[in-house]
């Protein structure tokens, strides 16, 4: 008999008052015990309505069923048929628009908690068991550009179908936004760090420190040998809001805020030498996960007071309900249906404070959403040290610039087929963030799964 | 990991470093930079290229041991690793189609001067070169620059070797005797900078400057690096670091510069220890 509570299993979590002072994980995973209670509440449903809402077709019912038999094991090599990342899909993947958004559950109380169940295999996994991987790189070389989740994903299928595969990475550290811009709260770097080197034992070589676009062009990759090119350089140049005052010192983007304490780890300065600047006072202005991030971040940095400022309202906010939830309880200020107008000198040429007018909700716009309008006469400042404007990323034109004969659109984002990630340049794969602009680390993957079969076909057909 | 092939103190606190990465000297262009980290968990440090070696395969650096980071890079010898070297970034100069150009340095800035000296000199370009120091002990690259610069004028503040003053003031002079430059390049120290545009401007003569602000990637992903040019917000690693110096915001530039100042203060100290750490062992 299923578990019928209405309920998900509750997540343990770490005491808001004192998470917010340090940078150690905020949910602290499923035991044994509550894993097996909460596999129980699936109905394992013959037409596995959640498996079509996930991006990489994670056979969910299989997975959870073989948790409830306490096959553990099993579980896990099952997620990992399709998912090369799950400790970090089970941390980050917006599940309540995806597979838990279709699951039969949802429609009387809560779905079945999906993602915290492969959370549980993945994390299961890395303590109990040493994985096994067949070696076989004797396929023609394929590079991979960038190493965040859709080249990650990528590498991995590819490197299992037997090609030679070599990651570019442009920093030191490979996992891109994984590393650059999740903070180490939500999904721990040693995780992702082993992901990555599963990844790595499969054959998959990472050369870090290469700049594509750069130091190597796409054309000097064909002639280096590789046979076919992914990119996957996701969405990494930082919008501002073009408002005065953006350039006074102590307003920074939220690529830079979150670089500076995650990849360069300044939460950590007895043994890390990048600084960051905090400020007692903090404005993020945006309502994504990233200025969920970047606000949860500052106050973990000491930041006395810390604020959202979001033009529109709660309910058309992009961040996960949950991220609002845990900003909340850590103590963060929302200034929602505010809008900055300006930066304000303190007289420096330091931040002192930002100028924001009210505004109020008009007709739907383009998004479906409805258009924030300003009141009249409603300008007031709020007393500010730093200001960390986190309004959304767009691609990097690095490889745009370097690559002509590449088609991108308006956006600079380059036009790769969804499904195929076929580009206009023959051999050239693209996805991720770099096609379809900001979206979520799962998407990414899907794409990179998906490109990964359409170059083996591409191949096949250059050899035939 | 990237090896240390050269090493030459310059003078008290420059220093030059010839670093193996083949790729990267194979590809890098006058004006462009590399980053540097020196150790695991250290800073990435921008360091513009003062010289390729193709052959060797090595990226020339000359740095002045100022901040933390260049301390500890500064205490590594030929042999020693780095931990991460990437590049080349930031976009090219343009140095073709001159007659006659007038390229200063100050300071540090000599370094970073030459390879666009030796460029245009090599490119068929009269160099005239103006190096300013605060005093002649710290003179560097002076042959190097008389090499590939048919006149060489010294400046120091003290009066100490050549002309006393500042560069604007030999530049002012060589403006006044008569000579006509189509281009000058001023690399050195933000007010140096700003002097000599406000004086190649009085005289319409496009002056081209090297910004070097603070910085995290280094590719346009952070946007620390943002400076205002003719009014707009520009990223000094992927538009520049090359500018129309008449445009830039150099008063915002110098405050933008001073972020961190009050970090560095407190990672010297620790620095210091290492590196002194270091060289006892060296010794004993």
């Amino acid at each position: 008999m299923p578990n019928m509570s209405l309920e998900k299993v509750p997540m343990p979590q770490s005491e808001a008052s004192v998470r917010n002072t340090n940078f150690k994980e905020v949910a602290l995973g499923y035991t044994d015990e509550m894993a097996k209670e909460e596999a129980a509440r699936c109905l394992k449903c013959k037409n596995k309505p959640c498996v079509a809402g996930c991006p990489v077709c994670v056979d969910i019912p299989e997975f959870i069923s073989l948790i409830e038999q306490g096959e553990i094991e099993k579980a896990f090599y099952k997620v990992k048929e399709t998912n090369s990342l799950p400790a970090i899909c089970g941390r980050v993947c917006p599940q309540e628009t995806q597979c838990e958004q279709l699951c039969l559950r949802g429609i009387k109380g809560e779905p079945v908690a999906i993602g915290r169940l492969e959370r549980y295999v993945a994390d299961w996994a890395m303590k109990n068991i040493e994985e096994n991987h067949d070696i076989n790189n004797s396929k023609a070389k394929v590079a991979i550009i960038g190493s965040g989740p859709a080249s990650l994903a990528c590498s991995g299928e590819l490197a299992k179908m037997g090609y030679d595969v070599t990651i570019f990475e442009a920093f030191h550290v490979a996992g891109g936004v994984l590393v650059y811009g999740i903070p180490e709260f939500r999904l721990p770097k040693e995780i992702v760090q082993k992901e990555i080197n599963e990844i790595k034992k499969l054959g998959v070589k990472i050369e870090m420190n290469m700049v594509v676009g750069k130091v190597v062009s796409i054309d000097e990759l064909f002639n280096e040998g590789y046979k076919a090119v992914f990119v996957g350089t996701g969405a990494g140049l930082p919008s501002f809001m073009n408002i005065p005052g953006e350039n006074l010192n102590g307003t920074f983007s939220a690529n830079e805020f979150l670089t500076r304490i995650n990849l360069m780890k300044a939460y950590d300065p007895d043994h890390n030498d990048t600084p960051v600047f905090i400020g007692r006072r903090v404005a993020i202005v945006g309502g994504g996960n990233v200025a969920m991030d970047a606000a949860r971040c500052a106050k973990r940095m000491g930041a006395e007071e810390v604020y959202i400022i979001y033009r529109r309202s709660e309910t058309e906010m992009p961040a996960r309900i949950e991220e609002v939830e845990h900003a909340k309880e850590e103590g963060i200020i929302f200034h929602t249906l505010t809008n900055p107008i300006s930066i304000e000198d303190d007289g420096n040429g330091w931040v002192g404070g930002i100028k924001c007018v009210k505004m109020e909700l008009g007709e739907p716009d383009d998004s479906g959403r409805r258009r924030p309008v300003v009141i009249k006469g409603s300008e007031y400042v709020i007393p500010m040290d730093s200001v960390v404007i986190a309004i959304g990323q767009s691609p990097n034109p690095l490889i745009k610039n370097s690559t002509p004969d590449l088609e991108t659109n308006k956006w600079g984002c380059i036009v790769a087929d969804e499904n195929t990630g076929i580009t206009s340049k023959e051999g050239v794969f693209a996805g991720g963030d770099i096609v379809t602009g900001a979206a979520t680390v799962i998407l990414a993957m899907g794409a990179g799964r998906n490109a990964a079969k359409s170059i083996d076909e591409y191949i096949r057909g250059l050899t035939h | 990991m990237y090896t240390i092939i050269k090493k030459k103190r310059l003078i008290n606190n420059i220093v030059s470093m010839d670093i193996c990465a083949p790729r990267i000297a194979a590809k890098a262009r006058p004006g462009q930079f590399v980053i540097v980290i020196v150790k695991e968990g250290g800073e990435r440090i921008p360091f513009t290229v003062a010289e390729c070696d193709q052959n060797e395969g090595t990226v020339k650096i000359i740095f002045q041991e100022i901040g933390a980071s260049t301390k500890l890079l500064g205490c590594l010898n030929e042999g020693d690793l780095v931990y991460a070297l990437a590049g080349p970034l930031g976009k090219p100069s343009h140095l073709d189609g001159y007659k006659k150009v007038c390229v200063i340095g100050g300071g540090l800035g000599t370094a970073i001067a030459y390879p666009q000296a030796k460029y245009l000199h090599d490119n068929g370009t009269e160099v005239h070169a103006i190096i300013g120091y605060r005093n002649s002990d710290l003179i560097i690259l002076e042959d190097e620059i008389r090499l590939v610069s048919s006149e060489v004028f010294v400046a120091t503040e003290d009066g100490s070797r050549g002309t006393k003053g500042f560069v604007t003031d030999v530049l002012k002079d060589l403006i006044e005797a008569g000579n006509v430059y189509d281009m000058v390049i001023a690399i050195g120290p933000l007010a140096m900078m700003r002097a000599v545009c406000n004086m190649t401007k009085e005289h319409g003569i496009k002056t081209i400057v090297s910004m070097n602000p603070i910085m995290v990637d280094g590719t346009g992903m952070c946007g620390g690096c943002r400076i205002t040019v003719g009014g707009e917000t520009k990223f000094a690693c992927v538009d520049g670091p090359e500018f129309d110096g008449h445009l830039v915001d150099f008063d915002e530039a110098i405050k933008r510069q001073m972020i961190y100042k009050g970090y560095e203060a407190k990672h010297n100290d620790k620095v210091e220890h290492i590196c002194k750490l270091g060289k006892e062992e060296n010794d004993a």
